[in-house]
């Protein structure tokens, strides 16, 4: 506890720095996702394979593709870069499969109904479909978010310092104070991002509220 | 990718006490042993909670909650504790399958929960009906009705166990996580390269064969199974997510 009291600047900027490497990838895995998931509803054919060659991105461990990013996207070693790219890989192969069935969930009738109204295809997407599934696109938003805040740690092994550092350093001297304080942060920082994006999902979807109460 | 044939076709990279042959053999040791325990731990739990459904908050939360725990602190945390009380290569091993045992442990909870928790209430209800026991419903009903979601657990689990095993590696545990932090010390582009492909492969390979498995296991009369196709993550009902160690 006192290295902890001692180190609270330290913590804080290695907590900073994690939360930045950790959502980041979410935000741009978001924005690939989207219009991938966007192919794989509307041309169904599609969906296999882009689900599975998502998919095949999972099998690649995390600490493998830090360290051969640089080599794919010509960075250093301990470029920040490579984490957040690899992290935004790891993003995306969860939330396509989310997105394609979060849209595919949408009531046909409704759709029908937008089409009736005059509504065009890219409106109809962008102010009926996509609204109605970000329920389902924010609950995979969510495991994404939890699975990313663990894994930045493991960019500590090839040196790029964020709370991961702390096990490293802790690890390299027999010392358990930094580890503990650095697991206690992470699972504070996964809660504060699953507690954002789930207070971010209501504010989008009032409705659903609206229903509940009635 | 030169680099990585030349790292492949070398014959001395091969075989050795530090060959890839004796990696491999390794990695698949850890995981095999890891799923064990794991299964032993979570399968009957599940498939009691999902049976009596009692405890479905716990389970939300533990899977929750674990996974948000990081797994190489984690790591580092139990070779330190459980290390110094351990002889010989078993303070580093015992330790790292302790850590990954409570990485598999989420997903396949989870899959036997819902699996069990997913099976059409007529069908518990005709059991029941016909005069079968509590445990005979669970047996001859609810079990073999909850393996298509229940293999979807053993399999995200398998692919975390093999993913994650390469960073045991960090607290000098064999396996291919060697190629991957040995490499990186010495800038071997090549070895690292190999460790890197040789897991994405291996864990390709315990998946095509756990589904060969589901396919020769899961009753005839569940398949397809489009439940398993269009479930969506949802909080009340953990699924069985990948995610990458």
């Amino acid at each position: 506890m006192t290295w902890f009291l001692d180190h609270v600047p330290q913590v804080w900027s290695l907590l900073v720095t994690h939360a930045v490497l950790a959502a980041l990838p979410l935000l741009l895995g978001l924005l690939v996702a989207v219009p991938l998931g966007w192919l794989a509803r509307r041309y169904p054919r599609l969906y296999p394979p882009v689900v599975a060659v998502t998919g095949l991105l999972y099998t690649i461990p995390s600490l493998a593709l830090f360290i051969l990013m640089p080599l794919v996207i010509g960075t250093g070693i301990l470029d920040p870069r490579n984490v957040v790219v690899a992290l935004t890989l790891y993003t995306v192969a969860l939330l396509v499969r989310t997105v394609a069935d979060g849209l595919a969930a949408v009531p046909d009738h409704v759709l029908q109904a937008a089409t009736a109204m005059g509504i065009g295809p890219l409106r109809r997407f962008l102010a009926v479909e996509l609204p109605l599934a970000v329920p389902v696109i924010a609950s995979g938003l969510r495991v994404a978010a939890v699975s990313n805040v663990s894994i930045v740690s493991v960019a500590a092994l090839i040196g790029v310092p964020q709370l991961g550092s702390l096990f490293t350093d802790g690890f390299a001297r027999a010392f358990l104070d930094p580890i503990v304080v650095g697991i206690v942060a992470s699972v504070l920082l996964a809660a504060a991002f699953d507690l954002a994006i789930l207070a971010g999902s209501r504010a989008l979807t009032p409705w659903v509220r609206a229903r509940g109460a009635r | 990718m030169n680099l990585l044939l030349e790292y492949l076709g070398d014959p001395a990279h091969w075989t050795g006490a530090d060959g890839l042959l004796r990696r491999i053999a390794e990695h698949l040791l850890y995981t095999a042993i890891t799923l064990a325990i794991a299964a032993l731990i979570a399968i009957p739990l599940g498939l009691w909670i999902g049976h009596t459904g009692r405890g479905r908050v716990v389970v939300v939360n533990i899977v929750n909650g674990v996974r948000s725990v990081p797994t190489l602190g984690l790591l580092f945390l139990a070779v330190l504790l459980l290390g110094p009380r351990l002889p010989g290569d078993i303070a580093f091993l015992a330790p790292s399958i302790f850590v990954l045992v409570v990485l598999a442990i989420p997903p396949l909870l989870a899959g036997a929960y819902a699996g069990v928790d997913e099976v059409d209430p007529q069908a518990r209800d005709a059991a029941r009906g016909m005069g079968m026991s509590p445990w005979q419903v669970l047996v001859r009903v609810e079990i073999p009705c909850a393996l298509p979601l229940l293999f979807g657990g053993l399999r995200s689990a398998a692919l975390q166990v093999v993913a994650t095993a390469t960073i045991a590696a960090a607290v000098s545990v064999g396996g291919l996580g060697r190629l991957l932090i040995d490499g990186q010390a010495v800038r071997d582009y090549g070895q690292m390269a190999t460790g890197a492909v040789i897991v994405g492969v291996l864990a390709l390979l315990v998946d095509a064969l756990l589904a060969l498995v589901q396919g020769l296991v899961v009753s005839p009369g569940l398949k397809p199974v489009p439940a398993l196709r269009t479930r969506r993550p949802n909080a009340q009902h953990p699924e069985p997510a990948p995610q990458a160690g």
